[in-house]
């Protein structure tokens, strides 16, 4: 009956994807696991009790929440968005690779930005349909305009996604960290953020012709 | 110096505790949360288990781990409603601040790695340091009475809520995980029917493993714990990888699965409402592509720094 054991990762599996509160899921998990392990029920609640103290670590990001909360109710937001309002006059895919730059900085700095929210809805998408349209002087279609907006949404998420481990209190890199050390090997998070390095790199160049080569694609665009 | 290093990060901890302890005292006054009691609980528990962890019985902290976890499963911790951003100081702070509103964020990025690399201190007193320091130059910029400190900083607490500890839960879940010998388990199952001991195979899997179990979960940092102790660790690290370099890579290889899925729903799909898309999987056509080439790209990079 050892395989029992493996109901926990399950458990994690088909919690997620049916979306129960993740909170109560990874619980539930770890109980699952460990009763199905043998354990006795305050055995089990030691090793809970005392991996969840040990692991404070990864939770230390929220030391920096208070001077977040400082910058963001004195004009981080507005300072940004009005840096951005004056790329107008570029093409849509140099705008794009602006805010690509700017999106992997803030990760290096640990700037966590709600960028769909935030920019790519108010700003970015506007700004990019805009330009498309007065660069080749024509109309866009309305699928047209969708794959610009799909694209804007898009270089969020690459920016955020690959740049966020650059910096040294993130929780993926305290995570990282972490488990690791639950699992039996000491990571340095500074290690953690120098291995991340070339990713992010080569994601930002990537990204970068890719979105040159989607100026030269709605060249070819119809229009209305 | 170790002792030095636990004193330090014993206060770091405690200055968290407080910081919770003072969200919970706000959501019991938020009288529009229905829920505020449970949220307050699951505030204040966190406040003891930060601040007193290593002074009261595991079994203790492990009990109130676990009626957190009842509280989350019977929908007992909300965010209720948070002290609204006024336009006027954010026009002002912006107009008068300028582009030195970011400074306070690169002080604390850079303080922290500089404690990391220069000092004996290590990376975790130095993110500590580093927070501290930079919440001090973002009072004296912004000259903010410590009433709108208090205020912002129970707002942002608050806002990041149960999400906020979840990492936490999860490295807790890989130590459970490797106590009762989960990753042995499937490592003895997985080389039934996969080869062990072929350095290109094993980065392979787990790269790939990685992005899959972020597609289907829809989250990296629970796949992480998952595929690193069961496939991670036997397959790749046992035969001689360095760990950092695997961890590294292993968890944005995770970030390619997150770029493909619906289950992303922050990601992928929030924006696809934002921007009222006509094409429901409209982003992530726009980033496959993209995400393949990065798996692959990964897979290269882990075989030639890991080894």
């Amino acid at each position: 009956m050892e395989y029992l054991k493996l109901l926990g990762i399950l458990i994690i599996v088909v919690g997620f994807v049916l979306k129960w509160d993740t909170t109560a899921v990874v619980v539930i998990a770890a109980i699952v696991t460990g009763l199905f392990s043998g354990m006795d029920f305050v055995k089990l609640l030691e090793v809970i009790g005392k991996s969840f103290v040990e692991n404070r670590m990864v939770s230390l990001f929220f030391l920096t929440l208070p001077m977040i909360g400082l910058v963001e109710s004195h004009g981080l937001r507005d300072y940004a968005v009005n840096a951005i309002k004056k790329l107008k006059k570029l093409t849509a895919g140099k705008i794009l690779n602006i805010y690509l730059l700017i999106r992997e900085l803030a990760g290096v700095f640990g700037i966590s930005l709600q960028g769909q929210v935030q920019f790519v809805r108010p700003l970015i998408a506007p700004m990019v349909i805009a330009a498309a349209e007065d660069q080749d002087n024509k109309k866009l279609t309305e699928s047209e305009i969708d794959l610009i907006k799909g694209r804007s949404a898009a270089v969020d998420n690459f920016g955020n996604f690959f740049a966020q481990n650059l910096f040294v209190a993130s929780g993926g890199v305290l995570l990282i960290s972490s488990t690791m050390k639950s699992l039996g090997y000491k990571v340095d998070p500074v290690g953690i953020v120098l291995n991340t390095i070339p990713i992010a790199i080569i994601t930002f160049i990537l990204v970068f012709a890719y979105n040159l080569y989607f100026d030269r694609q709605m060249k070819k665009w119809e229009g209305e | 110096m170790q002792n030095t290093i636990n004193f330090l990060l014993s206060i770091l901890y405690a200055l968290i505790g407080l910081c919770m302890a003072v969200a919970g005292i706000e959501t019991l006054r938020d009288k529009t949360n229905k829920v505020r009691i449970g949220t307050a609980v699951f505030w204040f528990f966190l406040a003891i288990i930060f601040a007193f962890g290593d002074w009261i019985p595991a079994v203790v902290s492990g009990a109130m781990v676990l009626i957190i976890g009842i509280l989350a499963l019977f929908k007992q911790i909300q965010v209720g409603s948070l002290p609204k951003l006024d336009p006027k100081t954010a026009q002002e702070g912006a107009k008068r601040l300028g582009a030195k509103v970011f400074l306070p964020s690169i002080v604390l990025a850079l303080t922290s790695i500089l404690i990391a690399q220069f000092t004996p201190l290590g990376g975790q007193v130095g993110i500590g340091i580093g927070a501290v320091v930079s919440l001090i130059l973002a009072i004296i910029l912004t000259k903010a009475p410590t009433k709108q400190v208090f205020k912002d900083s129970q707002r942002m607490v608050r806002s990041v809520g149960a999400p906020g500890v979840l990492p936490q839960l999860l490295a807790m879940l890989g130590v459970v995980f490797t106590t009762c010998g989960v990753g042995k388990l499937t490592a003895n199952m997985i080389s039934h029917v996969f080869p062990a001991g072929n350095h290109f195979l094993g980065v392979a899997l787990y790269c790939i493993a990685m992005a899959l179990f972020t597609y289907i979960m829809g989250n990296a940092f629970a796949a992480f714990a998952v595929i690193t102790a069961a496939i991670g660790i036997p397959f790749v690290i046992a035969q001689g990888a360095n760990p950092v370099v695997v961890a590294a890579i292993g968890m944005t290889s995770g970030y390619c699965g997150t770029l493909v899925t619906p289950m992303a729903a922050n990601f992928n799909t929030l924006p696809v409402a934002l921007l009222e898309m006509k094409d429901q999987m409209g982003v992530i056509k726009q980033q496959a592509t993209i995400a393949v080439i990065l798996l692959v790209v990964q897979i290269g990079l882990m075989y030639f720094l890991a080894f």
